[in-house]
């Protein structure tokens, strides 16, 4: 069922004047609750080399089936990295959650998704006198790394944690008066196993679900390191 | 030793060789170099060829027919039609008043009016054969005087049919040939009967055209061979041709008719790329048959006589023209292109001469002059042509040009586009959208007047004249972009712009690769090949439809633009050298091929470590 990704994302290459492109219909969702009426939950997708990532796509496979999921691949939409900052705010004011979901290179993100922060966040409309147009709304990270967690740490090989070199996002996001969520993150990704991978992937299924359904606290979440650990958390206390 | 086929076939090639890219060179056109081709070789000068010029030229008469076939099957009936008020009103103004003028005059000279009014006829036609020719290769087919002087030509072509049928009428009185060879059939019929006859001919061309031709070339076409079809194309030419000339019509009126009749076929552009080259070498020896055959020792036992009788016919064709063109609202310069060019007299003025001279319309003395007459104006106008192109235009175009002056100069524009074709154009409106305003020059006084109106800063005129240069503001531009399709036209403006304005940047459109080296070995550095973007982009989105990301795909697309554009440059200085061109070349494709290959291999390895952290062992793990 993975092959046939790729084309899934390519194959109505006509409707590019409509940037944003709701998700494959297929993954591992289970929910069959009434669809909400309006998306909130918007992934920007940044991977200039998203089909060589088995990582990546494995867990874009594992995107529940729901209306109030949006997924955007701005690598798909800007190939030439010109960016539609008028469709963009559009997109994000119909939505209520962001998520900037990328891999992690050089500690930061793909070219792409910062020529999007410069672009689309503009003074007077995303932050600045009168910019509250993303007031009140959540954002945070989805990255996969290829060094392990515990390579994230002082006394580890990078010397800088995570949530350290994610500090442009944070702040981006508070400047933006948005609530900056920990972020989800797969760690160790060139040793991870396929079940490793599918648990992984399900759990990112479950997060957005979750947030889709508008299910979860995000000020409870605000207190863990990672969403990873969240979902544990919440896992362990539905399943005893 | 001027006898067998090969050496005769090596006199005419030999000398279609070495005239014609000389005449090209020099600007005057092929048909000016085969014309010369002709007399040098002819009895005259050389002598190589003899009186047999005049059989040669009979021969080569089937050129003719060949490309009235052709012309024919251009015509589609929806265009004629759209052409038909200029078809009809310049074309038949040209014939009556021309032959009006010309009989009146030749009456006033004590000639009978029969001959003077078949002779004033036969005047009247100008030789499609030159003119279209010369008109392709300046590239003014598509201007007002090339499409003003197509539907004269048309006309006339025309015209002859009836003037054929009614010759015979003319001849009553003094009793009928004697013996015209391909005449046999109608002889001694009366006129009226043989009036008839050629109409009849008419029609079953255009009967058989439709319902024996087509499902004929149907049937060639099931059997899968080429030359099959070819000799099938040949066979329709040859046989109307010989049908019209059975019945005394001209074969080359039967074979337009022919391919009008069969324009509407599917088999259009297969006859037409059959017949094309055997037009293309015919027409050739036909000039130069024509140029062998001018009589000069009837120039020089009386010079006078016959140079004036060339010069009547030309003045008086000409204002004819002028009057003609004037009537019909050409501007001026369109109109001197278009009167000068069809100012000699044509090649179906040989066949009338010789049609009147067998029904003893005319004498053999006045026949051969007519005759000397003819070869002569055919020789002179591509002459005038060039003499006006260089030396009368230049400054009658400045006149149009000066007027506009004024507002040009009080607003400098930094670009200048020349050519504003469909590529041209497009520049110009990006420029703009960007705010950014050009000074276009194009020699298409039509579009003129249209971007005119839609508020474009149009020049009229030649962008290769220094003088349109500098009214459109060549000094104090800074980049000028050479737009147009032709790329010997590209190359001249190039060279001009080098000389006179040095400090211009030259951004050239080239056709293909070889167009854009000649480019580079000018020295220019800003070189487009037109249609290298477009392919790429297309193969991009192949890719895409194939299944590619988007960003891989264009990616792919942006590295094989500038491994191309680099091959091209690295190739330019070997290009010369043949063999080291082709080994280079094979060289270049192997580059290309590997470079591709690096960037869509999937095994991440030598590139782009950067991004291939969640695939990659990383060392940070090592710890």
């Amino acid at each position: 069922m993975h092959s046939n990704f790729r084309s899934t994302f390519t194959n109505d290459e006509n409707d590019a004047a409509t940037p944003a492109k709701t998700i494959p219909r297929q993954g591992v969702g289970t929910h069959d609750e009434t669809p909400l009426p309006a998306p909130r939950v918007l992934i920007l997708f940044a991977h200039p080399r998203f089909e060589k990532s088995r990582v990546n796509r494995a867990l874009l496979d594992a995107l529940p089936l729901s209306d109030a999921l949006t997924l955007h691949d701005l690598y798909e939409i800007y190939p030439d990295y010109n960016i539609d900052v008028e469709a963009e705010k559009k997109i994000l004011l119909a939505h209520d959650i962001l998520i900037w979901h990328h891999p992690f290179y050089m500690y930061s993100a793909p070219a792409i998704l910062k020529q999007w922060l410069d672009l689309v966040l503009e003074y007077g409309w995303a932050h600045g006198a009168g910019g509250d147009f993303l007031k009140d709304k959540t954002a945070f990270n989805v990255i996969t790394t290829g060094g392990t967690r515990e390579a994230y740490r002082r006394d580890g090989f990078n010397r800088f944690t995570i949530r350290e070199f994610l500090c442009p996002f944070e702040q981006t996001a508070r400047l933006c008066k948005m609530t900056y969520l920990p972020p989800f993150a797969v760690q160790g990704t060139y040793r991870l196993t396929d079940e490793e991978l599918a648990r992984q992937a399900a759990d990112y299924g479950f997060l957005l679900q979750q947030l889709a359904a508008d299910a979860c606290s995000h000020e409870e979440m605000g207190q863990f390191t990672f969403l990873n650990d969240w979902i544990e958390d919440r896992q362990r206390i539905q399943t005893p | 030793m001027t006898e067998g086929f090969l050496f005769q076939a090596l006199i005419y090639l030999t000398a279609a060789i070495v005239c014609v890219p000389i005449a090209k060179r020099l600007g005057m056109g092929s048909v000016l170099g085969y014309l010369f081709a002709g007399i040098v070789i002819g009895p005259y000068a050389l002598g190589f060829i003899g009186r047999e010029g005049q059989d040669i030229m009979h021969f080569a008469e089937f050129g003719v027919v060949m490309m009235l076939f052709l012309i024919g099957l251009e015509l589609e009936p929806s265009h004629f039609w759209r052409m038909r008020h200029r078809i009809l009103g310049m074309g038949s103004a040209q014939i009556i008043i021309t032959a009006l003028v010309v009989c009146a005059g030749m009456m006033l000279l004590n000639f009978n009016w029969k001959t003077a009014l078949a002779s004033s006829l036969a005047l009247a036609m100008s030789s499609t054969a030159m003119v279209l020719q010369s008109l392709k290769e300046k590239g003014l087919g598509d201007t007002e005087a090339g499409r003003s002087s197509f539907a004269v030509l048309l006309f006339q072509d025309i015209a002859v049919i009836p003037i054929l049928a009614l010759l015979p009428l003319l001849a009553v009185s003094t009793g009928h040939g004697t013996g015209g060879q391909g005449r046999a059939i109608l002889e001694g019929l009366p006129g009226w009967l043989q009036t008839a006859a050629v109409l009849g001919a008419g029609g079953s061309v255009v009967l058989a055209g439709r319902f024996v031709i087509v499902p004929f070339l149907r049937l060639m076409a099931r059997t899968n061979l080429r030359e099959l079809l070819t000799a099938a194309a040949l066979l329709i030419v040859i046989g109307t041709a010989f049908l019209m000339q059975l019945v005394g019509l001209s074969p080359a009126l039967g074979t337009f008719l022919a391919g009008v009749v069969l324009a509407n076929s599917e088999f259009r552009h297969e006859l037409e790329s059959d017949i094309e080259p055997f037009k293309g070498l015919l027409l050739g020896l036909f000039f130069i048959a024509v140029g062998a055959s001018i009589n000069f020792n009837l120039l020089i036992d009386s010079p006078l006589q016959v140079i004036s009788l060339v010069f009547a016919v030309i003045a008086v064709k000409t204002i004819v023209l002028l009057g003609t063109g004037r009537l019909f609202k050409l501007n001026f310069d369109q109109n001197l292109i278009f009167a000068l060019g069809l100012s000699q007299v044509g090649e179906f003025a040989f066949v009338l001469f010789g049609f009147m001279h067998q029904l003893h319309i005319l004498p053999d003395r006045l026949t051969d002059r007519m005759m000397a007459v003819t070869a002569l104006s055919m020789t002179i106008t591509p002459l005038l042509l060039f003499i006006n192109e260089r030396f009368i235009l230049p400054h009658f175009g400045t006149l149009e040009a000066e007027e506009k002056e004024a507002d040009i100069i009080d607003v400098q524009h930094p670009v200048i586009i020349a050519g504003f074709g469909d590529f041209g154009s497009t520049i110009g409106r990006f420029l703009r959208a960007n705010g950014i305003a050009a000074t276009i020059l194009d020699n298409d006084s039509d579009r003129v007047d249209l971007l005119r109106k839609m508020g474009f800063k149009v020049f009229y005129g030649d962008a290769g004249r220094t003088d349109i240069l500098k009214s459109a503001g060549a000094d104090a531009a800074r980049v000028l972009i050479t737009a147009v399709a032709d790329p010997s036209t590209n190359c001249d403006l190039v060279e001009k712009i080098q000389k006179y304005y040095p400090h211009l940047t030259i951004m050239v459109r080239t056709k293909d690769r070889e167009d854009a080296y000649e480019m580079l070995d000018m020295g220019v550095k800003d070189v487009y090949r037109e249609s290298l973007d477009t392919s790429i982009r297309l193969g991009v989105d192949v890719l895409v439809k194939l299944g590619y990301r988007r960003y891989a795909a264009t990616r792919a697309g942006q590295n094989f633009l500038k491994y191309d554009e680099a091959a091209l440059l690295r190739l330019a200085p070997h290009r010369h050298d043949e063999k080291s061109y082709i080994y280079n070349a094979r060289e270049q494709i192997t580059l290309q091929e590997q470079l591709l290959a690096n960037d869509r291999d999937v095994n991440p390895t030598i590139n782009d470590h950067a991004w291939e952290s969640d695939l990659r062992a990383d060392s940070e793990a090592k710890e």
